[in-house]
């Protein structure tokens, strides 16, 4: 059950040939991109502190990308790992790709990287043991409610064009997500990851994660609807983010006036001069470079003391509006969002929140008026009422409803002295290799409504 | 790469299933997806998309383990299916559940989505000539900043195989169209379309005729224009009338998932979350007022989430969930059941081939009632009409809830009257339904769907059918956008 792959050669090479391939199979006048995800997973579930669901996926996609001119179309295929199978696949995809572009019109928005140099990153191959941080985590979850998930191996992407570009972004790594419950909706709530396996960052975690579900077991606070003071967790403010990572920063949604940060853009609303947001690809987990084939620079600023500054341009709104891109992808979503810390050690939140609500975690954000740049959503897990410096007990949840430049604006009291860095655990299509790094927040009067 | 034919599934499966487990599965999906998509009147992307593997199940020994691959090959499989047999053994140090007691179905049978008029019958440049067409009739004002229009069809086949000689074949396949329009002026910024596409359904290119999808746009247009001008939804305690494609939203967040067994099971809590549902509610609680039925229903024939059979095997069949308002059944496939010592539906569904089943909605309705729209109106003194969902947002106990509309009409005494901008309204699942007190009849009835549920880990995105009448609601918190 090792999560070594078991193709022959390594996904790099295999990418490396099928490129080669493909890309004589073209006819004159044609460009090709290949755009490849792959990754060797072991996923297993646990619940009540043992094992609901193990498995293993082994995948690969493959995007094939034909261009004549300003025509181009693209097939994504499933990869079988068997080289000559895929070859095969690559080259009926570019002739099927052929086929159609005759029937399409002209793109004015086409744009893709001719450049040829390359962006690589390649970690050292660590071996992990997936069945063993399974033994590991059963072992250690006796006697508690541990519910949650293992995630290992490696994942990785290629980038291959008919100009020559040969890119690659391949790391290994483990994530357990996961939750010891008290009962009910109550828990700790914990995200830990690496490179090689750490059983001791783990104990520490689940050791920290026992101590404080004692405070769970107080009663329940019933919190009145209204204004309070509130202490928005790192993981809380990535709940947040993660909304504004969608919808705020893109060109598109600014150039459609459709975006959260209208009002403050509008100067309706104002952002505390102390928020300086920015997409930090260096700092990130996620490739260099874009399905396009641009290379993503290290870091595009997008607010810079309270000011919006810079945007997240994909290759498309850059040939639309006739500005630089970014590498964004084609939703113009950041990725790898940091948010500059503050002043605040986290040490002191309870006794600078005084009366309010620590808020461990947020959950299920949307808008209440996304150009008016208004979010609602809820309190989960270890959200606590603090009075006085000292927590009293568990929250029920609690729904806010209010606006970015309330959040980060008016109401922004301080920001935490720390950037926490928070991968993401999503594992949509495939696992996500986004991540953030934020800092707590302290607010004055939040609203909540519910 | 297409799907082999089913005997040869059937002779490679059996040739690399492993001798002595107690039961292993095989199933296998190729999903073929194609995109046309169309903004500002320029064709803004066609592509395609072929996804082909299959997940090898074991069971042994009280143990369960998966290992999924695309690699079809005999070597592939039995690759695969001694992975899932390593897994299932360390899933029997401390399972959760003793799988030995599960009941794992040898099911035969097929499903096909009926289709009268195939994807593949009208030319690539005919379909971008209609999504074309429309995106221009969306525009034609200055206010007017984005028009997007795009049709996504979807073809799934799947062969699903057991070691007792089990053998499903299906073929689903949907389609997607979907058209929106942003307007802007002075300051205000309005949304109308499709919803996210909220007019996905099962069939062919008989869609288009049958939700009059060529028609929307000076619809959509007209209306983005008078939302600009318009007030701000009101604030207060009033009734709520819910058109069928914001129906959608409010079944399915607020009775699907907490009726899902996994999450009442605990399986969900450090993702999706849990449920508001405890096991001991079934067949006594009072979710709704005696006006609510609601069916698992997977027959409705154009509904998105019709199918013969789940993916754990278990046939398909209508169920009421809530009768006269009591609760009676929860989303539970067979395992679930099993694990819970409650009855459920057939509703252990993957999305792919890289993921395994778990309880998920299929089709779930509100059955029709008695009253005409002109009925429910004119009963209503003080409310708002709201249709076509835009913003959704609920607690992990599927209780406390927000959601969001594209558009509101006031109802003043028993009237529609004008257009109100960003209507919004909030309640508590335990007690809304209770407050139904008006079900709209067959004339109000439609049928929508979501190709974007997620939930699982691995997270998983599947679609999901919703059909209902118009509902009116009695006492719910409604209010407008920023202040």
């Amino acid at each position: 059950m090792s999560t070594t792959p078991s193709f022959e050669r390594s996904p790099r090479e295999r990418f490396s040939a099928l490129a080669d391939d493909a890309c004589a199979a073209l006819a004159p006048g044609e460009d090709l991109i290949l755009y490849l995800q792959g990754e060797d997973s072991d996923f297993v579930r646990f619940n009540r502190g043992r094992i609901r669901q193990p498995g293993h996926v082994q995948q690969e996609e493959l995007s094939v990308r034909l261009l004549h001119g300003a025509r181009h179309a693209s097939i994504d295929l499933s990869l079988s790992g068997d080289p000559a199978a895929d070859s095969a696949a690559a080259r009926a995809a570019i002739h099927t790709l052929r086929q159609r572009l005759p029937e399409l019109p002209d793109d004015p928005h086409l744009a893709w990287e001719t450049r040829s140099d390359s962006v690589v990153v390649e970690d050292e191959a660590v071996a992990l043991d997936g069945p063993a941080i399974t033994r590991a985590v059963v072992d250690a979850a006796a006697g508690v409610d541990f519910v949650g998930i293992q995630v290992d191996g490696p994942v990785w992407a290629g980038l291959a064009t008919s100009r020559g570009q040969r890119s690659w972004h391949q790391r290994s790594s483990w994530l357990l997500d996961w939750c010891l419950y008290h009962q009910g909706d109550k828990a700790v709530k914990r995200t830990l990851g690496g490179t090689a396996w750490d059983p001791d960052a783990f104990a520490a975690s689940m050791a920290d994660a026992r101590h404080r579900l004692v405070a769970l077991g107080r009663p329940i606070v019933k919190v009145s609807p209204g204004r309070h003071r509130a202490w928005l967790s790192a993981s809380a403010m990535g709940e947040l983010m993660d909304l504004l990572s969608w919808s705020a920063f893109g060109l598109r949604a600014t150039r459609n006036r459709n975006t959260p940060l209208q009002p403050v853009l509008d100067g309706r609303q104002a952002l505390d001069p102390r928020v300086s947001l920015a997409e930090d690809v260096a700092g990130g987990l996620s490739p260099g470079f874009s399905p396009d084939g641009f290379h993503r620079p290290d870091r595009v600023a997008l607010v810079e003391g309270g000011q919006v500054v810079g945007q997240l341009v994909s290759a498309r709104s850059a040939a639309e509006y006739d500005v630089p891109g970014t590498g964004a992808a084609s939703g113009e979503a950041a990725d790898s969002l940091a948010m500059a810390p503050g002043g605040l050690p986290g040490r002191r939140a309870l006794a600078e929140l005084g009366t309010g609500l620590y808020v461990s975690d947020l959950w299920y954000l949307n808008y209440s008026d996304l150009p008016g740049g208004r979010i609602t959503g809820m309190t989960r897990f270890a959200t606590m009422w603090v009075e006085d410096g000292e927590i009293v007990g568990p929250a029920e949840v609690m729904r806010f409803d209010e606006t970015v430049g309330h959040l980060l604006g008016a109401g922004l009291l301080e920001l935490e002295d720390t950037a926490h860095l928070l991968p993401s655990a999503s594992t949509y299509e495939r696992r996500s290799t986004s991540s953030m790094r934020l800092p707590g927040a302290l607010v004055e009067g939040m609203r909540f409504t519910l | 790469m297409s799907l082999a034919p089913p005997e040869t599934l059937r002779q490679r499966f059996h040739a690399a299933l492993p001798p002595d487990v107690d039961f292993c599965s095989l199933r296998a999906v190729s999903e073929r997806a194609e995109m046309l998509s169309v903004r500002n009147d320029v064709v803004d992307g066609v592509s395609e998309s072929v996804d082909t593997g299959a997940m090898v199940t074991v069971v042994h020994g009280g143990g369960m383990g998966y290992a999924a691959t695309a690699d079809l090959s005999v070597a592939g499989l039995r690759a695969a299916a001694e992975r899932a047999r390593a897994w299932a053994a360390e899933c029997a140090r401390a399972s959760v559940y003793d799988y030995s007691q599960a009941p794992l179905a040898h099911p035969r049978g097929e499903y096909r989505t009926p289709v009268a008029e195939p994807w593949e019958s009208r030319s690539l440049s005919d379909k971008l000539d209609l999504l074309l067409s429309v995106c221009a009739d969306l525009g034609g004002d200055e206010r007017i900043v984005e028009r997007t229009t795009s049709l996504m069809r979807v073809a799934t086949d799947s062969v699903y195989l057991t070691s007792g000689g089990g053998e499903v074949l299906q073929r689903i396949e949907a389609l997607a169209p979907d058209a929106m329009v942003i307007a802007h002026h002075d300051g205000v910024t309005q949304r109308r379309g499709t919803g996210y596409r909220g007019i996905t359904r099962q069939g062919g290119l008989e869609l288009l005729s049958a939700v009059g999808y060529a028609a929307m746009a000076p619809r959509f247009r007209e209306e983005a224009l008078q939302l600009l001008a318009a007030p701000d939804c009101p604030e207060g305690e009033m009734h709520l009338l819910l058109a069928p494609d914001q129906m959608m939203l409010q079944i399915h967040e607020s009775i699907g998932h907490p009726l899902e067994l996994d999450r009442i099971l605990g399986d969900e809590r450090n993702y999706a979350g849990t449920s508001f549902v405890t096991a001991d509610m079934f067949g006594s609680y009072r979710y709704g007022s005696e006006l609510l039925d609601v069916s698992f229903d997977p027959t409705v024939r154009d509904e998105l989430a019709s199918y013969g059979f789940d993916d754990d095997g278990s046939r398909a069949e209508r169920q009421y969930l809530i009768k006269d308002g009591i609760l009676l059944r929860p989303l539970g496939g067979a395992i679930s059941q099993a694990r819970a010592g409650l009855p459920g539906v057939a509703n252990a569904r993957a999305c792919s081939w890289n993921r395994p089943p778990i309880d998920r909605m299929a089709n779930l309705n509100i059955e029709p009632g008695d009253q005409s729209l002109q009925d429910l109106v004119s009963q209503v003194e003080r409310g708002v009409f709201m249709e076509t969902n835009a913003s959704w947002s609920i607690d992990d106990s599927r209780n406390k809830f927000q959601f969001g509309c594209e558009l509101g009409r006031l109802i003043v005494d028993g009237e529609l009257r004008g257009i109100v901008r960003n209507p919004n309204y909030r309640g508590i699942s335990a007690t809304f339904w209770r407050n139904l007190v008006g079900v709209g009849d067959r004339s109000t009835w439609d049928v929508n769907g979501t190709p974007y549920c997620g939930k699982g880990e691995p997270n998983q995105v599947i679609r999901v059918g919703h059909a209902s009448p118009v509902c009116l609601f009695a006492d719910v918190s409604v209010f407008g956008g920023a202040e």
